[in-house]
């Protein structure tokens, strides 16, 4: 497949990790107790996927099939490890925060599943796009769970953001209402399933609206 | 071939409806309602109203998104019912968000989204109950001491707008723990029970309920009243509550007879906190409910174990909401195990073997109509 506008449109929407594939939804509960949590670990898992998928394309011819699954989480194993170092080196104080969970990317079904079901078959280019289209995908399911967690939870918005991407974007730090008593079901794992349900719903009410409407739409199911 | 389509079952019908279930419910707990009112004054009618209205707008909301009739669905009366039962376990004077905040929850999380009624696996009053403890332990665990109405010490009508409506505290004098907190506060710094009840505890207004506690759940006589009136009116079975209590009562009589200074009597755990509402009105739900007779025991067994161990051995002091609400979950499992035997069958589901006497009816009868 080298249709890149479908590959995106793929990750991004129709076959979204969280929204479609419903995967990786372990590291999702985990950490999405505010927006900033969650872009950390999207754009971790976005870094992994995308280097997993290139690295895979391009040993798809060498890896034999019976093994390949080993040969996979060998692969993702070898590149969480060095994301893990990288953020600790250089993102210490996310890694205080995400620390437990960033190893878990390896364990992380939709890296796994892009490798068997797209990397595995395609070349290095579209595999690349698909890593990137998937993450992003991801890291947008996770800002917005996280972000619905933290302003139900405790009235903030992308709080401590400038501890993952710098100062110079500490003015996304809000907090929308000043001495809020907080909800504390929200932060815990039961909101993240609550929101990640109203949210589903929320898609799917959507594309009823869209098809309703005539806008053409392509549904693609590729199930890892 | 032309076949007449007849309605699907039921064809008999004795003209019961869930509204008039709702209904009676709804009578029987009428009395537990007004005494609540009366004991703890205006904001405890703030606060119905408020969990009342919420509950409604959120099934006509549901409704009205899912495309069905909304009046159909508010006259049936769960909402209703469930507004009722929530706002009856809240603290009488908390502030209109926790009823809101519970109302919208019960009614959105707990019912609509497993596709209205009927189709709930918790109990959605229960449910919202547990949320709110767990959320806002502040606000659910301020408990008031009894302020009659017309008495001096009852809050005027603005006054009590002002404790649900404004952000005034709560004087701290006005306050204090229900038996069943204090008696746990007192018990983990090694007071013997004996120390501890006399100048907290009487039984007498224990059971019409002149103590603090939650809106409705003070008066396990008026509670109890309702739920026997539900019971000769057949709205209910006997088997839930009997076995709630029964359950409570047993494994409060033992521990007490074991070690009377650490483990509170038996009658002491039947009048207080929610246990006789949680028996004759909550845990009787008959959707989150097992549908047997002898799962419905199983069920109340597990409820008064789950309601004694927590109160017991818990984190918090008071267990029914949890109790039930985990007892629901369990409710298919306990449905699956125990189901009623199909008519004409054994419990393996074989066919039932046709006994001498049935044989030898029917060869007369065919012996008799082939000699005609």
């Amino acid at each position: 497949m080298n249709d890149y506008r479908g590959i995106f449109a793929d990750g991004l929407w129709n076959n979204n990790v969280v929204f479609a594939q419903m995967l990786a939804l372990c590291p999702l509960m985990a950490v999405t107790t505010t927006a900033t949590n969650g872009l950390g670990m999207g754009l971790a898992t976005t870094g992994v996927l995308l280097a997993a998928n290139v690295v895979i394309a391009s040993l798809r011819q060498f890896i034999v099939d019976q093994v390949r699954i080993p040969v996979f989480v060998l692969l993702i194993a070898s590149l969480v490890t060095l994301a893990d170092m990288a953020i600790n080196a250089w993102l210490h104080e996310l890694y205080k925060v995400l620390g437990l969970f960033i190893p878990l990317i390896v364990v992380n079904c939709c890296v796994l599943g892009r490798a068997e079901s797209f990397a595995s078959k395609q070349p290095v280019a579209a595999s690349a796009a698909d890593g990137l289209a998937m993450g992003l995908g991801l890291t947008l399911a996770l800002v917005m769970i996280g972000g619905c967690r933290e302003v139900l939870g405790s009235a903030t918005l992308f709080a401590h953001a400038s501890l993952l991407l710098g100062d110079s974007f500490a003015f996304l730090e809000t907090t929308l209402i000043q001495d809020y008593k907080g909800f504390l079901l929200m932060l815990l794992p039961p909101g993240g399933f609550l929101v990640l349900g109203f949210l589903l719903a929320g898609k799917r009410g959507m594309e009823r609206v869209m098809e309703k409407k005539g806008v053409k739409e392509e549904f693609h199911c590729s199930v890892p | 071939m032309n076949i007449n389509p007849v309605a699907g079952a039921p064809h008999a019908h004795d003209g019961d409806s869930v509204s008039r279930l709702m209904g009676l419910v709804l009578l029987a707990l009428l009395p537990a309602v007004l005494y609540g009112v009366v004991l703890f004054g205006w904001p405890a009618v703030n606060l119905l109203i408020v969990t009342l209205i919420v509950c409604l707008l959120c099934e006509a909301g549901c409704l009205w998104l899912a495309g069905r009739s909304v009046r159909l669905g508010l006259m049936d009366g769960t909402a209703l019912l469930t507004g009722v039962l929530l706002a009856l376990s809240l603290p009488p004077w908390a502030p209109w968000w926790i009823g809101a905040v519970g109302g919208g929850f019960a009614i959105i999380v707990g019912k609509q989204v497993f596709g209205g009624t009927g189709q709930n696996v918790f109990n959605p009053a229960m449910l919202a109950r547990v949320m709110l403890l767990v959320s806002f332990p502040v606000e659910m665990t301020t408990w008031l001491e009894p302020h009659p109405w017309l008495s001096g010490s009852a809050p005027g009508f603005l006054e009590g707008l002002l404790i649900t409506f404004g952000h005034s505290e709560i004087a701290d004098g006005v306050t204090g723990a229900t038996i069943l907190g204090y008696a746990r506060t007192e018990l983990v710094m090694n007071h013997a029970l004996s120390q501890i009840l006399p100048e907290h505890y009487h039984t007498g207004f224990a059971a019409i309920g002149w103590t603090g506690g939650s809106l409705g759940e003070t008066s396990a006589i008026l509670v109890l009243m309702g739920g026997l009136w539900l019971l000769w009116r057949k709205a209910i079975t006997w088997y839930i509550p009997v076995a709630m209590l029964g359950a409570v009562l047993v494994l409060a009589s033992g521990f007490h007879w074991l070690n009377a200074e650490r483990f509170a009597d038996p009658v002491l755990h039947v009048l207080s906190g929610g246990l006789m509402l949680g028996a004759f009105f909550i845990a009787t739900d008959p959707v989150t409910s097992p549908v047997s007779r002898g799962g419905q025991i199983v069920f109340g067994i597990g409820c008064g174990a789950l309601v004694y161990i927590i109160r017991t051995w818990g984190g918090y002091p008071e267990g029914v909401a949890f109790a039930v609400v985990l007892m629901n979950a369990a409710t298919p499992l306990v449905d699956h195990y125990l189901r009623p035997r199909a008519y004409g069958r054994t419990w393996s589901g074989q066919s039932r073997p046709i006994s001498e006497r049935a044989k030898h009816a029917a060869m007369g009868r065919d012996a008799g109509s082939g000699s005609r």
